[in-house]
């Protein structure tokens, strides 16, 4: 194990977001403060508590994981595809690494990266509201867990991704139109049956689920069935990203 | 073991179908400064990717230090610096830390006194701190060097170094290449400049149309291949050589103005001294004689201009 390499990519990135450190934290800090005064002060204090849980609290487990999968795959994404872009990627792969070892480094600076957003979500969403955590490991469990998985996808996109226009329109298309229809503001019981079911393959849901159950020990689904699907969601993408550096795909003709 | 590097049959045919290379043999010799000269597109940046791990070969075999660079990629890429021919660099980062960064990725522990050093040999230690994007086009070439050298490699690659670089400093840049190939570096540089062949070079390689056509000693090429001609500025016009003279293949230019000789300065005889007393009992008069001997430049336009 290349231990200097997995480093040094780690700490060039981290330190890439550090000169960002604003403009990465300022955003989603902003929008979460703004869906806390409309959806958990305004329109929350008219909606009945969920499961003995008030509006405002119920709503915090989806929120921070909203930013986590969104973070996540921005951060994993455009990581990799900048020294693709900038054409830097020529040292990365010209040094004694494995394909582990440069995943590693940008998947888990990725990663990291959008725990400690998590954590600080977390922490201003406790100005709103008063949470409580029924099961803190599992809580963190569940970030990294989700960190790392939509890490590793943002960094298949980043490969897969050939102009500025791609690597935007997968988390725009697909991701937040999932992760708001994932049970972030509702339960899924609130739906109606057939909404329900189709629901289920959302798998953004067993995600909110998992993890709100980790905040007040409600779920929407087995949490058994939700770390099942996380697990089943990171295989899939470590297969892929085995099979790019195996064929070469899109890093070395 | 006395090779650094030695390629067999090596093929790389790109997903487009093209060819770039065609089981190219090539080996490269400790401590030496070889030259590979091709025109472009012929397939240089290709071979060095290949060799470096940024190309998949499609056949062949490359190794490197003894170590076959499909299967021990660790032990041959970390004794290989490659710098690229694209000026590519993390615009916002500071020299101190990309080089900091290339040592790290090709393994080595932190060792700043090497970094300082490295960085002073090529006059950016007063640049350290500064970010990449404010660097000139000669100071990032420099800085692609150092981070190339920042992991202390045996083998160094240079892909067109002293592509749109001023005259000072591509001195600099051989100043620099010859200090490592003292310090015991075996070095391959690719260039369209035959005068930095023929200024650096031990060996000569040129390739074209993704083939390596001539692999020789560069002053073996130049002996080989080198012609001389003379010219002989005529008093009076002539409108044929004399038959007499048949022998000498001499050809009439400049109107009739011109006679020109061309011989191997090689050869036991040059045949100057029959020549002239030739031309003088012939009764061609002439009031100038200068000699030019052809360069590796004529040598490889000979070479890439002739059908394979
Ligand atoms: N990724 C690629 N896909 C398809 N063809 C490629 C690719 N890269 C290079 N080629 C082709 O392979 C041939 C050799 O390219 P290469 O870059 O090795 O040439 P070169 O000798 O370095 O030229 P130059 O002197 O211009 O740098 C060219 O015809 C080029 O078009
Ligand atoms: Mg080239």
């Amino acid at each position: 194990m290349n231990l200097h390499a997995v480093k040094s990519i780690y700490y060039f990135e981290m330190a890439r977001a550090w000169r960002t450190l604003f403009q990465s934290l300022i955003s989603p800090v902003i929008s979460t403060c703004l869906y806390f005064i409309v959806f958990g002060s305004a329109i929350g204090s008219r909606i009945n508590d969920i499961d003995g849980v008030s509006y405002g609290a119920f709503i915090v487990p989806g929120l921070i994981m909203l930013s986590l999968l969104t973070e996540s795959i921005s951060n994993a994404s455009f990581g990799i595809y900048l020294p693709r872009f900038t054409g830097t990627i020529y040292e990365v792969l010209s040094a004694p690494v494995s394909h582990v070892e440069i995943t590693i480094g940008y998947v888990g600076a990725a990663a990291s990266k959008s725990v400690v957003l998590g954590c600080i979500i977390l922490a201003t969403a406790g100005l709103f509201v008063p949470i409580e955590i029924a099961h803190p490991l599992w809580m963190l469990a569940f970030m990294i867990l989700t960190a790392v998985s939509f890490s590793l996808f943002g960094f298949i996109i980043g490969i897969w991704a050939d102009g500025f226009e791609r690597l935007q329109i997968i988390p725009l298309v697909i991701v937040t139109p999932l992760a708001f229809l994932g049970g972030t503001f509702y339960s899924i019981d609130m739906l109606p049956p057939m909404w329900r079911t189709i629901t289920l393959f959302n798998p953004v849901v067993y995600l909110v689920s998992g993890f709100r159950w980790s905040f007040y020990e409600n779920a929407d689904v087995d949490v058994a069935l939700s770390l099942a699907m996380i697990g089943l969601f990171l295989t899939a993408c470590m297969i892929t990203v085995s099979w790019i550096f195996k064929t070469g795909y899109r890093l070395k003709p | 073991m006395d090779d650094a590097i030695s390629i067999r049959q090596l093929s790389k045919r790109y997903d487009s179908g093209f060819e770039a290379l065609k089981h190219v043999d090539l080996d490269i010799r400790r401590g030496e400064i070889f030259a590979l000269l091709g025109p472009n597109g012929a397939g240089k940046t290709t071979l060095i990717g290949c060799v470096c791990g940024i190309v998949r070969p499609t056949g062949g075999t490359i190794v490197v230090n003894g170590h076959d660079a499909a299967t021990a990629y660790r032990q041959t890429r970390a004794e290989i610096g490659l710098v690229p021919q694209e000026l590519t660099t993390d615009a916002f980062e500071t020299v101190w830390n990309t080089v900091t960064f290339s040592r790290g990725l090709f393994g080595k522990p932190r060792d700043d006194a090497h970094i300082r050093r490295t960085l002073e040999s090529l006059s950016l230690l007063d640049k350290r701190d500064d970010r990449i994007m404010s660097l000139s086009g000669g100071m990032k070439r420099r800085l692609l060097i150092a981070k190339a050298l920042s992991h202390e490699p045996s083998i160094l690659f240079l892909d067109e170094p002293t592509a749109g670089v001023d005259v000072e400093l591509r001195q600099e840049m051989w100043r620099i290449v010859r200090e490592l190939r003292r310090a015991g570096v075996t070095i391959i540089l690719t260039t369209h400049y035959i005068e930095e062949a023929e200024e650096m070079a031990d060996r000569v390689g040129v390739i074209n149309h993704g083939e390596l056509i001539l692999v020789e000693e560069k002053t073996e090429l130049m002996h080989k291949l080198g012609k001389k001609q003379m010219s002989l500025e005529l008093t009076e016009q002539l409108q044929s050589i004399p038959d007499a003279l048949n022998r000498y293949q001499l050809e009439l230019i400049d109107d009739g103005n011109v006679l020109v000789y061309t011989y191997d300065t090689h050869g036991a005889r040059t045949g100057i001294t029959p020549l002239l007393q030739e031309l003088n009992e012939a009764g061609i008069r002439f009031r100038d004689i200068h000699t030019t001997q052809s360069t590796l430049e004529d040598i490889f336009v000979s070479l890439v201009k002739s059908p394979p």
